[in-house]
């Protein structure tokens, strides 16, 4: 390969993505109007609910029980070494959980299951044509399929979070108690959390309970050829909206830090 | 209450866990199994080292970088209560190498890599390929799934490592534009306080991810039934299992190793 045909590739590469980049905020504008308009089957989002939802409610729960566990002794490890107080493992553990931790794991966790499911479910309308029968009949597709997922996740994605953390927290509790015998008192303690520490949680989950859904959207109706175009559309809908997930954290914990000083 | 369906859903749950955990369990046997004496196709593996490992470089390279500035800017908020900017380079070090890398790169890796090998194996299960090797007397075990199960162990196992140190400059870029500190702080903070004890840790860890996505994505490929439909509820039920097994094998990991 010569140069010029690098320099072309590459030019071509930031083009598609370019291009890429605007469809997929188009999709999120007219999914988000969607929303607005309320444009879909009645009992549609309540359907969607109950697929994000109901069926992650075990998923989340059990992944992140044991993250809860690990982290308490891993941490609780190194407090012994350095320390020798335990008292503050478990308000630190509850305020780190509720900004940072329970937000982007369940994020993660959706990413992987409901983003996956949302790409394929809308890809395979797509490759089999179902997608421009609905244009056909007069129906945005954005609004009709993406709309109530969208609210569905909205929804569910703070309703997990909040799962989250009280499983985390409570399995956290239980294994410190018999790990390293901290008396449960200590550790179900909320004073270390500030209303900074929620308000970051509950901005991390909005933002990606929506990211999720639109990216995930996106990649389906992206979706081309067959069912080889349908198992792409889905892995690059879980690579997306992870790393979409991954960049949010950053951008929302770090403009924290910037501009609020960490909220202290 | 409780009604008879609900109980009746508890059943049939737990009847498909364990369904699918004997299931793997067997095919882990079978892989081990045509490991000694070793019969592997090897340009599969080498073509599916590559796929898997070289390919996958530049996400888990992105992910690694900004999961160093997340690991520095909470470790930042610790500093500006407790002032403790010497524990920057070696709180945010340790918690790389034992948990978040290891972690993190590997729900990436299972989301792109097992995902798309489950897609791939189903695929050939539903249009009978399988039945057609074994028609040509070869064996789907050593030719499909070993390769792939090496693969997937090894290059998890090096894309960590890479990670790893990605993260670390990460976190040592993001820590000087954020937080004003020195790269020697972070360095000296970091290299006097880590043991090798926490990057081989880290590094069991990866491994044991990457022969567990492994064996889920291939178990959920082979075992498919029922058309496109099934290829999708295959890709699905691998990532959840993927998962799930890396938060377990997370917790086991972290109680036995020191």
């Amino acid at each position: 390969m010569s140069l010029g045909d690098r320099i072309e590739g590459l030019g071509a590469a930031v083009l598609r993505s370019g291009r890429s980049g605007i469809r997929l905020a188009l999709i999120g504008a007219k999914s988000l109007r969607g929303v607005v308009e309320r444009d879909y089957p009645k009992g549609e989002v309540a359907r969607q609910m109950y697929i994000v939802g109901n069926k992650s409610v075990l998923f989340i729960a059990i992944t992140m029980g044991f993250l809860g566990m690990v982290m308490v002794i891993q941490s609780g490890h190194q407090l012994n070494r350095v320390t020798g107080d335990l008292t503050q493992l478990g308000p630190q553990f509850l305020k780190l959980f509720i900004q940072e931790f329970a937000p982007t794991i369940t994020a993660l966790m959706l990413a992987t299951r409901v983003g996956a499911g949302i790409a394929a479910e809308v890809g395979s309308m797509k490759v089999t044509e179902q997608i421009d029968a609905l244009r056909l009949s007069g129906i945005t597709p954005t609004s009709y399929l993406i709309a109530p997922r969208l609210v569905a996740c909205l929804v569910m994605g703070i309703i997990l979070t909040i799962i989250a953390i009280v499983v985390a927290f409570t399995a956290g509790g239980i294994s410190a108690w018999s790990v390293f015998g901290l008396n449960p008192t200590a550790f179900f303690d909320s004073s270390m959390v500030r209303t900074y520490d929620v308000v970051i949680g509950l901005i991390k989950a909005l933002s990606y309970s929506l990211a999720i859904p639109i990216i995930s959207g996106f990649c389906g109706l992206e979706a081309r050829g067959g069912s080889e175009g349908v198992g792409t559309a889905t892995t690059s809908a879980v690579i997306g909206s992870s790393f979409a997930v991954l960049l949010l954290d950053f951008l929302i914990s770090g403009i924290g830090l910037t501009v609020f000083g960490g909220g202290v | 209450m409780i009604g008879d369906t609900t109980i009746a859903a508890v059943g049939r749950g737990t009847l498909f866990a364990w369904r699918e955990l004997g299931g793997i369990t067997i095919l882990t046997g079978k892989v081990l199994r045509a490991l000694v004496p070793p019969r592997l196709d090897g340009p599969e593996l080498l073509r599916n080292m590559y796929r898997m490992g070289n390919r996958s470089l530049p996400i888990i390279a992105l992910t690694a970088f900004f999961v160093g500035g997340i690991m520095v800017i909470q470790a930042g908020v610790l500093v500006k209560q407790l002032n403790a900017a010497g524990l920057v380079g070696w709180g945010a070090g340790y918690a790389i190498f034992r948990e978040v890398g290891p972690m993190l790169i590997a729900l990436m890796f299972s989301g792109r890599v097992g995902s798309n090998n489950t897609a791939e194996l189903a695929t050939m299960t539903v249009t009978e390929q399988l039945d057609g090797l074994r028609a040509l007397a070869i064996d789907p075990i050593p030719y499909l799934v070993v390769p792939r199960v090496i693969a997937m162990t090894v290059c998890l196992l090096c894309l960590v490592i890479l990670g790893n140190l990605i993260a670390l400059y990460g976190g040592a870029f993001f820590a000087m534009l954020l937080l004003d500190l020195e790269f020697s702080t972070l360095y000296y903070s970091l290299v006097d306080n880590i043991s090798w004890l926490d990057f081989v840790h880290g590094a069991v860890k990866a491994a044991a991810f990457g022969s567990a996505i492994a064996m889920t994505s291939c178990y959920f490929g082979v075992s498919v039934r029922g058309g496109a439909v099934g290829v999708g509820k295959a890709v699905n039920a691998a990532v959840v299992a993927a998962a799930i097994s890396i938060v377990t094998l997370d917790f086991l990991l972290t109680a036995v190793l020191p």
